[in-house]
């Protein structure tokens, strides 16, 4: 099968003054061209560090271990920055940063801001990028006087807006998006994916989706990659994660139960009790062992490998080799 | 008759623009007042949760800062177990604080860093001035961190607030409020910030909590998906205004309001097989400036029901449309029939 980008057994760990931080620990997994997979967990599960490590920009003191990140075959993580920058980052994968529509500068126009994209990737002439601006900003339904307008001016919703049509202009394959309506209301949140789901057809592009939100991955992941602590626990299909007979591992179990649902009346909320371990130190064997109601004896001894448990999909739980 | 523990009766709440000296004496024309609150009435009942929803810029906030009296009314009362309280001097100001307490959205900010837990949880007894002892004061700390179940207490007295998880926080939080013995508590998106998985853990807290000591909560959101747990009564509000209340229940399965419909539609459901499809959103565009209110129903902009009518007429008022539901729409009775025929076809 040809695939966009394939991720092999890769390890990127943050080197702190307290120890490594193994933050992503042997993932893989591939992307095929106009899939979007969908990156769920909880908040320090390695989830942004996924996506920064796809885009060769670890956040420092993060360092890749081993391990191979291959965009159209190419492995990435051994070139140069500069063949990086001139190939590949906003070329062929571009992304949309968590909170990037508050990390707009409030002293430059937005025009201004998305003109830098362009000065620093391509070697356009400036009337070139203009319309360019004017055209990307039209795809996102944006008018085009917003060029002149400051961050401030704007609401949310048209921020976040403009900041999907910055990733955008260099025709990327891939891109990722980082909790990309974390901040915003349910209605622009509703909008703002719907927008996407137009933008994949209209430019036939894939998409990494990151969010702690599994009813909101939902609606749009044709694949849903679970992570807990570094690590992939459950990769599965859209059906087979929400299906009738529900995900396979406990972690995405009750990650599904504690999601909030309108139309279901519950006496009581279920919730995960404690919280994601320690990467510097994480427990001996499954790493959700400690939070986890159905480990047994051997969760505590060795690490459970990522199997297929029927095609398609995989988990990481000793609960299906128990018989 | 219910025991109404506060009530708000006609709030308005206008924030006048900077004015420019030459625009005051009418070189650029006058600039229009911010109408966060608009004219809401509203009364929770003792023991109750009472839900506020809407998106941002409807005014909710804003009434949780009218309620703390963090702000003063344009115009209209607040009650508080039937006593005015709309204008208060100071020493009856800071009772009244100690009555009505406030949980914040972000449990990150709102705890001083070089605070111990047991100093963050002292702190509001010392500005009450509660008078009591050393070991007094330490036994109420203790409860409080006991009834929002940080257990052993004397273990987290010590900590530092960075060494607790978001949903720890939230937790001291609580217990911060709890610790005056109020009546109400007013939360402003208490759970907005934290995980998904501690999520229900700090709703079902505050709910043991509310049951337990018979509180009162003005719970403050833009997220529906909560309310029918959290919630007893809803009210939702469109710039300022409230344009649909009643039971949490009424309100999720029956909206008559097109924005509680639209507000409704947009919350993802964990369910597959709805990848290709765009959702319809019975609503357009983005809420518009408080400064520029349209005319007629104000809602009239984005509605996709809206007739020539609901522009020219004056703005509906809440009617009455079941028990305890009412809402401002002119038209929620020929709404379901169009909505159908548009879903339809």
């Amino acid at each position: 099968m040809n695939s966009l980008l394939k991720v092999e057994n890769l390890q990127m760990h943050y080197f702190t003054s307290k120890g490594a931080v193994r933050a992503i620990d042997d993932i893989s997994f591939e992307l095929t061209p106009g899939e979007t997979i969908g990156l769920v967990g909880e908040s320090g599960c390695g989830k942004t560090s996924l996506g920064t490590s796809i885009l060769r920009m670890p956040t420092p003191p993060g360092r890749y271990i081993s391990g191979k990140i291959l965009v159209d075959g190419v492995d990435v993580i051994p070139l140069p920055e500069r063949e990086v920058r001139k190939d590949i980052r906003w070329q062929k994968i571009s992304m949309v940063f968590q909170g990037a529509m508050n990390c707009l500068t409030p002293v430059y126009t937005i025009g201004r801001q998305m003109m830098e994209t362009l000065n620093e990737h391509s070697d356009m002439s400036r009337s070139d990028a203009e319309s360019l601006i004017t055209e990307y900003l039209g795809y996102v339904g944006l008018s085009p006087e917003i060029v002149q307008r400051y961050p401030h001016e704007l609401s949310g919703g048209m921020k976040q807006r403009a900041v999907i049509a910055t990733a955008l202009f260099l025709k990327p394959e891939i891109v990722i998006l980082d909790e990309p309506t974390t901040a915003l209301d349910v209605i622009v949140q509703a909008q703002i994916i719907n927008l996407l789901k137009k933008l994949k057809k209209q430019f036939s592009l894939s998409f990494i989706f990151i969010t702690h939100d599994l009813a909101l991955e939902a609606e749009i992941s044709d694949r849903i990659c679970v992570m807990y602590a570094g690590k992939i626990v459950e990769l599965g299909s859209n059906a087979q994660i929400y299906g009738t007979q529900g995900p396979a591992h406990p972690y995405t179990e009750r990650l599904l139960a504690a999601t909030p649902r309108l139309f279901k009346k519950v006496e009581q909320l279920q919730f995960i009790p404690g919280t994601p371990p320690d990467l510097i130190a994480p427990p001996k064997g499954c790493r959700f062992n400690p939070r986890c109601d159905k480990a047994f004896d051997r969760c505590f001894q060795e690490e459970p490998p990522l199997i297929e448990i029927e095609p398609g999909h995989m988990s990481a739980c000793w609960l299906h080799q128990r018989g | 008759m219910t025991d109404t523990i506060l009530s708000i009766k006609n709030l308005k709440k206008y924030f006048e623009p900077h004015q420019s000296f030459t625009q005051s004496i009418g070189g650029g024309g006058q600039k229009k007042p911010i109408k966060a609150v608009d004219d809401i009435s509203f009364d929770i009942r003792r023991g109750e949760i009472f839900g506020l929803i809407g998106e941002s810029g409807s005014g909710k906030t804003t009434t949780g800062k009218l309620v703390m009296k963090l702000i003063e009314p344009t115009s209209g009362k607040i009650f508080l177990n039937g006593e005015d309280v709309t204008h208060l001097d100071k020493e009856k100001l800071i009772a009244y604080r100690r009555k009505v307490q406030m949980i914040f959205q972000d449990p990150y900010a709102s705890m001083n860093p070089r605070f111990k837990i047991k100093d963050v949880l002292e702190e509001p007894l010392i500005i009450h001035k509660v008078k009591g002892t050393i070991e007094e004061r330490t036994k109420m700390i203790v409860k409080a961190l006991e009834e929002v179940k940080l257990t052993p207490p004397d273990e987290f007295m010590g900590r530092w607030p960075h060494m607790l998880s978001g949903g720890q926080r939230q937790r001291v939080a609580t217990a911060r409020t709890l610790i005056l013995n109020p009546m109400m508590l007013v939360a402003d998106e208490p759970v907005s910030m934290i995980d998904l998985s501690t999520r229900a853990e700090i709703l079902h807290m505050m709910k043991e909590v509310q049951k337990e000591l018979g509180l009162s909560y003005l719970y403050i959101t833009h997220d529906l998906s909560t309310a029918r747990y959290f919630t007893d009564r809803i009210a939702v509000m469109y710039l300022g205004r409230i344009v649909e209340i009643g039971r949490a229940d009424d309100i999720i399965d029956n909206p008559l309001h097109p924005y509680t419909q639209a507000l409704i539609e947009a919350v993802p459901e964990p369910v597959s097989g709805k990848l290709d499809i765009i959702k319809e959103l019975p609503i357009f565009g983005e809420i518009p400036s408080p400064a520029n209110i349209p005319q007629g129903c104000r809602f009239h902009t984005r509605c996709p029901y809206a007739t020539d009518a609901c522009k020219s007429e004056p703005e509906p008022e809440l009617t009455l449309a079941g028990e305890e539901h009412y809402h401002a729409c002119s038209r929620a009775y020929e709404i379901p029939a169009e909505r159908k025929h548009k879903q339809a076809g």
